[in-house]
């Protein structure tokens, strides 16, 4: 029985087919399995190597090459201040003091209820609104210690819900059409099309 | 002097829906592509050799040489680098989330006057939104007869493949984004073979680009390569996306026109970084991402030249400009810097890997009040093991430039501001109040 809901293993398989060889598709398979459970459990891993055949061994040991891929369990909104200069030069280091006194959690910690991991990053290409943080990759900033608060608050209470998905779930939007160059089902689409 | 040259590729933003599919034909957009697909693959090819469009990724390789390069081989790739990390770092992050389908288009062009059929962008995971905008445009695009088969009915097919990174610096170097495109942990490749040109993924023919190097193509194609080339100067052409941050006024991104702008305006002008915040004093600047040396106040009448900035000890780099001011403390900018490189390095060369460790715990130590009057000495002699003779540009000991580039800001905030190091050793601190 395999972990992946029959849905997210309908489109793994679509993203494998979208790849000359398999194993492209393992990075793009992690993050479809995060989505699902909110990190990389063993279970999701036995799947994606069986899909893009590899051991689960190697895909455990390619994933943890990667600061996004979660192989232990993270709360429902992982907070990545980032730290780095220009952040830095904006007072990124008393916003990540203040993150971890207000929400009790240190760096690579996560919140007794569940709700917030703190992770200091790097450079998050957001170094115009500095210091900014990514909730589950969204971005905001600039924060001050009391915009932290009220976007703790508006997270805990569900009001961004819309904005901010649970942890693990990146791109919402997918791909709508298989290969086309190289197959005959293009050729014809285009005819039907032009 | 600020020159009045029309934006190239930021020219929509000033729409808020120019992420669209819309917004984008009623802004001209695909038109570069038809023209392209009525002109010969060799044609284009030519467009962009007179452009002499450089590279804008951080190394400024002339995008038509690289092209010549392709080796001839039955199946070859096109892979644009979209995993923009370079700390402080923003416009493809800008390009990808606010023109996706300029990305498209111009990766479409490269692909035709290559010959290519299949083209990867390698996306930056952390750029969520971004990825939604580009998997969105790379959907409408399909549907509007822009990729796939028989584009916009000529006889040219190709397909692109939008891929997620995960979150790793050294993933940005070109050889470690073909490993991880691969499904691979992002291990830079053992060289020679120097190019991907020659041995790329899964070992055909690889050409890879960066995303705002793709930008610039729908405009060439269209206006042509002189008139690209008309803009700036010598082999800066065109314009160019800066990435302005740190302690200047107004932080963003500004689309310029190479060579014509000084780093004094891009940091005083009103219209651009309108000067040093609250009046303070610029200390220390950054030119072209962390992996550059830094500059200092006399180098402020320095155009945004490749070649200038280059004769003068640095580079453009990435194109980003960190403005560091009177409360900066350097030993502290340093120190956070190389503390970057030593958690992305990848670990594979051992003065990259210790010695990125090493120099990160003597900054800090400095930093805290521990220094020792050797220490100085001991960076510069780390720094020589990852760069022999700490020259510019430095030498190489490592797989890749990462660990050469390491030394970069520790030389430079020794070399300018040696007294400030000695003030932490002596008086057992940092001097600067908290946080800068
Ligand atoms: C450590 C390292 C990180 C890099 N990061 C990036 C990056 O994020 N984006 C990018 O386009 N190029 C990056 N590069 C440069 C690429 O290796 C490559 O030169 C570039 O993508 C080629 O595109 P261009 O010729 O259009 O500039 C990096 C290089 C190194 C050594
Ligand atoms: S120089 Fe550093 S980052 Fe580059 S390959 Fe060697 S260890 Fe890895
Ligand atoms: S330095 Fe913080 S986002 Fe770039």
């Amino acid at each position: 029985m395999a972990h992946l809901s029959d849905e997210n293993m309908e489109r793994a398989r679509r993203l494998v087919a979208v790849y000359p060889e398999r194993r492209s598709a393992l990075i793009p398979l992690c993050h479809l399995a995060q989505g699902q459970d909110g990190w990389l459990t063993p279970e999701a891993m036995e799947d994606i190597a069986e899909l893009v055949g590899v051991t689960p061994a190697e895909v455990y040991g390619t994933a943890t090459f990667y600061d996004m891929l979660h192989t232990e369990p993270v709360g429902r909104h992982v907070i990545a201040v980032c730290t780095n200069i220009a952040c830095m030069l904006e007072g990124a280091y008393e916003l990540l003091e203040h993150i971890e006194e207000h929400l009790g959690a240190r760096v690579g910690q996560t919140t007794e209820d569940g709700e917030f991991t703190v992770e200091e990053a790097e450079c998050l290409a957001g170094c115009d609104a500095a210091p900014c943080v990514q909730v589950n990759h969204r971005f905001f900033g600039p924060l001050d210690s009391a915009g932290f608060d009220r976007l703790a608050d508006d997270l805990r209470a569900g009001r961004l819900a819309g904005e901010v998905p649970r942890h693990g779930v990146l791109c919402r939007v997918e791909r709508s059409v298989g290969l086309e160059a190289s197959s005959a089902e293009g050729a014809e689409r285009r005819e039907r099309t032009s | 002097m600020i020159t009045g040259a029309a934006p190239i590729i930021t020219a929509r933003l000033v729409h808020g829906d120019s992420h669209t599919l819309e917004r984008y034909l009623a802004t001209g957009g695909y038109e570069g592509l038809r023209a392209a697909l009525a002109m010969t693959p060799e044609a284009v090819r030519e467009q962009v050799d007179k452009a002499s469009l450089l590279g804008r990724g951080g190394a400024g390789f002339p995008a038509g040489r690289k092209w010549s390069m392709l080796r001839k081989a039955e199946i070859t790739y096109l892979v644009v680098n979209g995993d923009e990390s370079e700390p402080a770092t923003f416009k493809d992050h800008l390009l990808v989330e606010r023109d996706p389908h300029q990305v498209i288009e111009g990766t479409i062009i490269a692909a035709y006057a290559l010959g290519v059929s299949q083209a990867f962008i390698f996306c930056r995971g952390e750029f969520a939104l971004g990825m939604e905008r580009l998997q969105q445009a790379c959907n409408d695009a399909y549907e509007h007869g822009a990729l796939g088969a028989g584009i916009f009915g000529s006889s040219f097919s190709l397909d692109l493949v939008v891929h997620p990174g995960a979150g790793a610096y050294i993933c940005g170097e070109e050889t470690a984004l073909l490993e991880s495109l691969e499904g691979k942990r992002g291990f830079p490749r053992i060289k020679p073979p120097y190019f991907p040109a020659v041995i790329g993924l899964y070992g055909a023919p690889t050409v890879v680009n960066n995303i705002e190097t793709m930008s610039n193509l729908p405009w060439i194609v269209t206006n042509g390569g002189d008139a690209f080339a008309a803009l700036g100067h010598g082999s800066s052409t065109g314009t160019r996306l800066f990435a302005l941050s740190g302690r200047v006024e107004r932080t963003g991104w500004y689309e310029l026109e190479m060579s014509k702008t000084t780093f004094r305006d891009l940091i005083y002008d009103a219209s651009l970084g309108g000067g040093i915040r609250g009046g303070g004093e610029l200390k220390a600047f950054i030119p072209g991402g962390v992996s550059a040396p830094w500059f200092g106040p006399d180098h402020l009448d320095l155009g945004l030249d490749q070649e200038a900035v280059g004769a003068a000890g640095s580079m453009l780099g990435s194109g980003s400009v960190v403005v560091m001011d009177h409360t900066t403390c350097v030993v502290r900018a340093a120190w956070r810097i190389t503390r970057f490189f030593a958690r992305e390095s990848c670990g594979q060369c051992t003065p990259c890997r210790e010695g990125s460790g090493w120099l990160e715990k003597i900054l800090l130590r400095i930093e805290e009040g521990n220094g020792r009057d050797a220490d100085l000495d001991l960076l510069m002699d780390v720094c020589d093991n990852l760069a022999p003779g700490i020259s510019w540009p430095p030498q190489q000991t490592t797989i890749c430039v990462l660990g050469s580039s390491i030394p970069s800001s520790i030389a430079s905030a020794i070399r300018m501001f040696r007294d400030e190091f000695l003030v932490h050793v002596k008086e057992g601190g940092c001097p600067m109040a908290p946080s800068r």
